[in-house]
């Protein structure tokens, strides 16, 4: 009878534990607020409300998930986040307004775009130390390094490049003309292709790691939302690689793109402006930081349909997962 | 935002039967000119640039071609009068598209080529034109502007006006060879009418000067009220002599003057200031007959810059021209820089040089310009006036809206509801 109830209550057990049931953690910035909301993935709910430094916009974790880095723009650093605590632990004197960045694959370097400076800083992680300093165009924002970790690129707003850095020497070795103001980029899992978000010239540039040249430009339509409004930036690739999720701002919808095709295969309509988004890390749903309407919409990645909006700070910029 | 914009636009289509025919007649005949002007689907622009080329780069000229006019001087002792606006604007975008022009080899140089208010600056232009067409950045008023524009060595030169909103400069007087940055009257009046009729603030009272420059103003806002639904009240001529700036105890006497100046108009929702000359403009916030707001060239200003913009990157902008000009960046800054920016962008973009190539590719659906204002800008190929959205603010310490306003339609682009539309022009390029 004991024996029973315990293999009945174990079998219960795993059966409540069934994947994919482990609970991540989501962090959003909120823009106006000087805050980290810290919402657990299974309940939707608000763990937590970290404050930050002024203007929090990009949010990255380290690759081991111990620490989260955040980009307050008004600020002139970085605060380092705990994620274990959710307190604040350390800050990286990132130079001035930083705006996104980038960690390499092991962990060791972060890759700041210096907005008001045109630079990527180069920071030793576990030190902080300045590495080195790289010019890039002017209003670098968008930051990725490449799978290899042989490559860095950094998209600058207002020259509308992509600059592609060689990680090993720290230089420029080309420079990608791309239409105007150039949100984010992201190279795909396989290293093969770097997407870029072209906000005001509302297309994303794909480009050819092997040559760095534009072999196609992807542009959005939908009937009754005028052109100048369908302005993408934030990208998230799927965990399979078959789609890509990109957020078109004041257009209030986000975009899903078949990556082999490269068309626009359909708009799913979220709350206002939305900026960045994040798969879970089992790749089956979707947050969005919807800027304008100070909430997160939940997008179910299967049915490709907006699930739920879940309230957070005031303009929510970017989002970060933990498993 | 539904809600508001619904009943706005009704009332914006409250006008007279014959003002809402002829919106209509506008209406059909941009849905004809739709599939000319529309920028549906822009060629691909040239996909990558080419790579930090090792040979020496191209070197190209950008021309400021300005003149030191007297400027009308801060109403207040406590502005201090800005010599430079402008030029400044010209200098910093230069180094940034030599920034950017270093990835594509490509180097601008800024010649700049100011002459003294008593200076002849046809004949500046001619000894720039001896060497062939140029790139200008003309920072010239209106008579200036048309004779240096109209001189048959300039004909294939681009000239880029940052100064002037002169309206016949768009209209009667436009030119090919001529570029309009700066938002013109029309365009002004627009933003600002969008935004009362939004407000649900439709009757205006237009207190005004006399110069020529109140005068081309004034006539735009009669226009954007018959096109938005906006009733001017009364127009009433401002005509105290300006005399000395505020004087000490100064503020006394005006104290008693303005409410006379604004006393008996119908009943009205806000004041309309024309006074280009910022003569008296300011004197009226706070002083009025009634508990009015003020709007025009003071109180709330349409204006393609203000200092309290932040927007888009704009926090760039207005730190950069800090640092260089040691004061706060003005209108003219911006469009000056805007108007190297669109010239050096459009070398930088299609890889030409010369002035004929570069003016065919800023009015190519290619050219899409960023300027931190938050969608593309190019040029209205009916009268090459800028399209832009228009920043609601100046004297405010932060900007109130940006116009066109939501809830106002456009068959192709709702900046076009902004300004002369191509149906309405009044320009043809010879």
């Amino acid at each position: 009878m004991n024996r029973l109830t315990a293999t009945l209550a174990s079998a219960a057990m795993l059966l409540a534990f069934a994947p994919p049931a482990f609970a991540a953690t989501i962090f959003v910035s909120n823009e106006k607020d000087n805050t980290i909301t810290v919402i657990d993935s299974e309940t939707l709910k608000t763990v937590k409300t970290i404050p930050v430094g002024r203007r929090p916009r990009g949010v990255v974790l380290s690759p081991d998930f111990k620490e989260l880095f955040v980009a307050a723009g008004d600020g002139d650093i970085m605060d380092v986040i705990d994620t274990k605590t959710l307190e604040k632990s350390r800050e990286l004197e990132s130079g001035p307004d930083p705006e996104l960045m980038a960690v390499d694959p092991k962990g060791e370097k972060i890759y700041i775009a210096n907005e008001d400076d045109s630079l990527v800083t180069i920071m030793d992680i576990k030190s902080g130390d300045v590495l080195g300093e790289v010019p890039v165009g002017v209003e670098p924002e968008g930051m990725s390094v490449s799978p290899d970790n042989k490559y860095t690129v950094a998209t600058s707003e207002s020259t509308s490049m992509a600059h592609v850095i060689d990680n090993a020497k720290m230089k420029l070795i080309a420079n990608v003309l791309v239409d105007s103001r150039p949100r984010e980029a992201k190279f795909t899992a396989d290293g093969k292709e770097l997407w870029v978000s072209s906000e005001v010239g509302g297309s994303i540039s794909v480009i050819d790691p092997k040559t760095w040249k534009v072999i196609k430009k992807i542009r959005f339509e939908v009937p009754g939302v005028r052109p100048e409004l369908l302005q993408p930036v934030g990208m998230e690739f799927t965990k399979d690689g078959k789609l890509l999720f990109v957020a078109l701002g004041p257009a209030n919808r986000v975009g899903v793109i078949d990556t082999a095709t490269k068309e626009v295969k359909n708009y799913i309509l979220v709350g206002q402006r939305p900026w960045h988004l994040e798969l879970n890390p089992e790749g089956t749903k979707l947050y969005v930081a919807n800027g304008l309407t100070n909430d997160m919409t939940v997008i179910d990645v299967a049915s490709q349909k907006a699930e739920k909006s879940v309230p957070v700070g005031r303009l929510p910029w970017g989002v970060a997962v933990m498993p | 935002m539904l809600s508001l914009s619904v009943p706005s636009l009704r009332q914006g289509i409250k006008l007279s039967a014959a003002a809402a025919a002829s919106l209509l007649i506008i209406c059909t005949l941009t849905g004809s000119v739709l599939a000319e002007d529309q920028k549906a689907s822009p060629a691909p622009a040239p996909a990558a640039a080419p790579q930090a080329p090792d040979q020496a780069p191209v070197k190209l000229p950008i021309y400021y071609l300005g003149k030191a006019y007297p400027e009308p001087l801060p109403l207040s002792y406590a502005e201090r009068p800005i010599k430079d606006k402008g030029i400044q604007g010209a200098r910093l975008y230069t180094k940034e598209a030599n920034q950017s022009g270093s990835f594509v080899g490509m180097a601008f140089e800024l010649v700049e080529a100011i002459v003294p208010a008593k200076g002849d600056v046809v004949a500046k232009a001619k000894e720039i034109l001896k060497k062939g067409d140029a790139l200008i950045v003309a920072d010239l008023e209106p008579e200036d502007l048309l004779a240096v524009a109209d001189l048959p060595e300039a004909k294939n030169s681009v000239i880029m006006n940052i100064r002037s909103s002169q309206e016949a400069l768009r209209q009667e007087q436009c030119r090919q060879n001529v570029f309009h940055i700066i938002p013109d009257w029309a365009m002004r009046a627009d933003a600002i009418a969008q935004y009362l009729i939004v407000k649900k603030w439709p009757r205006w009272f237009v207190l005004h000067g006399n110069s020529a420059e109140d005068k081309d103003f004034l006539a735009q806002i009669e226009r954007s009220a018959k096109r938005y639904g906006g009733k001017i009240v009364e127009e009433r001529v401002y005509d105290l002599p300006p005399g000395a700036r505020n004087l000490d105890s100064g503020y006394q006497q005006v104290q008693g003057q303005i409410p006379m100046v604004t006393e008996g108009a119908p009943s009205h929702d806000v004041i309309w200031a024309i006074d280009t000359e910022d003569n008296f403009g300011d004197y009226l916030p706070y002083r009025t007959y009634e508990p009015n707001l003020v709007v025009g060239t003071q109180g709330l200003q349409a204006t393609a810059w203000d200092k309290s913009y932040t927007e888009y990157g704009a926090m760039t902008f207005q730190d950069d021209l800090l640092k260089l000009a040691k004061r706060d960046a003005t209108e003219r800054d911006y469009t000056a820089w805007i108007g190297v920016r669109a010239l050096t962008d459009a070398a930088m973009r299609s890889g030409k040089t010369t002035a004929p190539e570069i003016k065919a590719y800023l009015l190519s659906d290619d050219f899409n310009l960023e300027g931190h204002k938050g969608q593309a800008m190019n040029f209205r190929s009916w009268d090459h006036q800028m399209r832009q959205p228009i920043i609601l603010g100046g004297g405010t310490r932060t900007v109130v809206s940006k116009s066109p306003q939501e809830g106002f339609l456009h068959e192709t682009n709702l900046t076009d509801t902004l300004g002369y539309d191509k149906p309405e022009t009044k320009c043809k390029f010879q």
